[in-house]
């Protein structure tokens, strides 16, 4: 902004030479800028515009839409019309599959972190030769298509998988308990499933811990609960938190692994965007409902970071 | 010394501390060592890096359990006692202040643990930040303080739960000179203002000799000497505290007799004088080394009653004072420290001839 006040001092002999070479330099710089500005034009904004514009259009006959402005779409998620004569009355079906994402979502988030935060401790606390090898196994599942992951749960969840043949030759159980095609399958397809996405964030942030706080806090007479509580988890808390959102945000749009292990029962947000696009034929209300998903991650996260925020300030107090 | 008899604050008895598996191939940090700490004392264990003073602080907090022997603190034995049940508290080397509280957080911490109630917290916790003289950074991420302040902190937070022992592990090997200087005094003053017994952890021998009322001399995993910094400084037991602390010549010389902790000896060059013996001297007889630190030689002019003949090879100037490298006639190489007083001192130059005098109390027997 200073340039321009320049420009005009005609008292300035040098200000024509200064004006050149920082129009040079602006050009070269949006030169240099120009790839990550392109990349988030065409990657970022432009589709989420498009899917933006449907959501507020017609859906076509055959799939697509009609440029014809409506909101339709988004009156379809709570509303339904009446066959016959065209009253709108209140309907939960969607909201239940949006409820049900959710729960499914927060379980998956909260089950990996309880079982991913002693994982990752045990790693982080191994001696700086064995941890390549124990991280290596944690990211070996990784090598294989997540389908086939999927597929490897269901053989073992079925009626007659390993789980119930094993509980029944144990003589445990006398008959097979359902469990594929529930709920309890899909959470665990998806606690399987993004695991990894939780423990490796918090291994990074404990890696770095300093074994002397450790110390200092037995030394404070602080017991190992307490040491945990106040001191290793606190820490941690970074890891933690990049952890739950790598889990909540695929679990809550995850596609396969309800598709797979939820039959037609346990449908998430992922399934039903799916049947929208596919043999609904309505883009408009699949565009809308992605849209709602991404706002309900963006309300899950600012709760998160609000109410992560609080927790800090008020050890303060 | 002092014909008090002091309570024992700390009592480790014959202790060993082995790391590693077997007692055959494993490093062995600790060995065989006993020493009685006395309450309200400030004692420091002194040695070069890897000496196992260190471990034995890390035994006394209970980081560590000892292979063998055992430790008593107040006549209560330590043994299976986890680190937080031990009435006693660490300032670390590098502090270990927690990163995600602030400065009150980390001194209330201590206390909070030990579950005392909130009101005494906060008045504990303005006392001792009174102390360091840190109320003004009391709500200070301790990220956001310096070094010394960290210190301070670290101090205080320590000595906020009362400890009954403060142990210190090198606390001021971090401090820029100045800031050490400034901090030896410092303790000093908590020390006597709190009357609570410091355990201090060092290889920085001038700390150890301003600060301490006794110094125990540690190398590779035993203590050498115990006494305080006059004792230790004048009166060396053994060659190695006799050149790990200060600067000292040590000189060839011959046993002629002993008598009750003084011998008469031979020098090299021949000259015959007293010189003091080791308090456990292994009936020390023949060939032993004889040490005297360079303040305690002096030039003088008569010949006849000179110790030493040397020839002057360097002269070092630092201001306050001088050291001049001599070469004895029998060919052994000493140092001598003269103050540099205007007008008093005669001036030398390299390659002249001196007499030197023994100051003849401050001659010692060393053993190995």
């Amino acid at each position: 902004m200073t340039n321009a006040t320049n420009q005009e001092n005609p008292k300035n002999q040098l200000s024509a030479s200064v004006v050149a070479a920082e129009k040079q330099a602006s050009r070269t710089r949006a030169f240099l800028l120009a790839p990550g500005v392109l990349t988030i034009l065409l990657i970022g904004i432009l589709p989420l515009s498009i899917v933006l514009t449907y959501s507020f259009m017609v859906p076509g006959d055959y799939g697509g839409v009609k440029a014809e402005f409506s909101i339709d779409a988004y009156v379809q998620l709570v509303f339904e019309e009446d066959i016959f004569d065209e009253t709108m009355s209140f309907t939960s079906s969607y909201l239940q599959i949006f409820g049900r994402s959710l729960a499914l979502a927060i379980f998956a988030t909260v089950a990996s972190l309880l079982v991913g935060f002693p994982t990752a401790y045990f790693i982080a606390t191994r001696t700086p030769e064995t941890r390549a090898a124990w991280l290596f196994m944690i990211t070996i599942p990784f090598w294989t298509n997540l389908l086939i992951r999927t597929y490897a749960m269901l053989l073992i969840l079925r009626d007659e998988g390993a789980i119930n043949l094993g509980l029944m030759k144990l003589g445990l159980i006398e008959k097979a308990i359902p469990m594929l095609y529930t709920n309890f399958a899909v959470g665990l397809g998806l606690i399987y499933a993004f695991l990894p996405f939780m423990i490796l964030p918090i291994y990074a942030s404990l890696e770095k811990l300093d074994l002397r706080l450790v110390e200092a806090g037995f030394d404070l007479y602080a017991n190992r609960f307490k040491v945990l509580k106040r001191i290793i988890i606190p820490i941690a808390k970074p890891g933690i938190a990049a952890g739950c959102i790598l889990v909540f945000i695929p679990s809550l749009g995850a596609f396969i692994t309800p598709e797979l292990l939820g039959g037609g029962k346990s449908l998430m947000i992922g399934n039903l965007i799916y049947i929208l696009f596919g043999s609904s034929r309505n883009w408009p209300f699949g565009s809308a409902i992605a849209l709602i998903l991404m706002a309900l991650v963006l309300v899950s996260l600012l709760i998160y970071v609000r109410r992560s925020g609080e927790k800090g300030a008020s050890t303060h107090g | 010394m002092s014909a008090k008899t002091h309570k024992a604050a700390i009592d480790v008895r014959n202790t060993s501390k082995i790391y590693g598996k077997s007692r055959d191939d494993g490093v062995i940090a600790l060995d065989h060592v006993s020493l009685l700490i006395r309450d309200n004392e400030f004692f420091t264990l002194l040695g070069p890096s890897g000496c196992g003073k260190t471990t034995l602080l890390r035994l006394i907090a209970g980081f560590e359990q000892p292979t063998q022997g055992e430790i008593l603190l107040f006549d209560h034995h330590l043994e299976g006692l986890p680190p937080y049940k031990r009435p006693v508290n660490t300032v670390f080397q590098h502090y270990a202040l927690f990163p995600h509280m602030t400065v009150t957080d980390n001194i209330a911490f201590g206390l909070e643990m030990l579950g005392k109630p909130e009101a005494e917290i906060k008045t504990t916790v303005k006392e001792v930040l009174a102390l360091v003289q840190m109320e003004h950074l009391a709500n200070r991420k301790t990220s956001e303080i310096s070094g010394g302040q960290q210190q301070r902190v670290a101090l205080a937070r320590a000595l906020a739960p009362r400890p009954k022992v403060l142990l210190l592990d090198e606390p001021l090997s971090a401090l820029d000179f100045k800031l050490r200087k400034e901090m030896q005094l410092e303790l000093k003053r908590l020390q006597l203002d709190t009357g609570i017994t410091f355990v201090f952890v060092t290889h920085d021998q001038e700390e150890a000799l301003t600060m301490s009322d006794r110094v125990a001399v540690m190398n590779a995993g035993k203590i050498l000497q115990v006494g305080s910094p006059k004792d230790i400084y004048d009166h060396p037991a053994r060659r190695f505290v006799a050149d790990f602390i200060g600067d000292i010549n040590i000189l060839g010389a011959e046993i002629l007799s002993s008598d009750q902790g003084v011998a008469r000896i031979r020098l090299a060059s021949g000259f015959q004088t007293n010189a003091s013996l080791p308090e456990q001297s292994e009936a020390l007889s023949g060939s032993v080394s004889i040490g005297v630190r360079p303040e305690q030689l002096e030039f003088i002019d008569d010949k006849a009653s000179a110790a030493l003949d040397c020839t002057i090879r360097r002269i070092t100037y630092f201001g306050s004072g001088s050291h001049y490298e001599l070469e004895t006639s029998a060919g052994e190489s000493i140092t001598l420290r003269q103050q540099n007083r205007l007008g008093n001192n005669r001036s030398f130059d390299v390659g002249d001839q001196v007499n030197i005098a023994l100051n003849e109390g401050s001659l010692q027997v060393l053993s190995d």
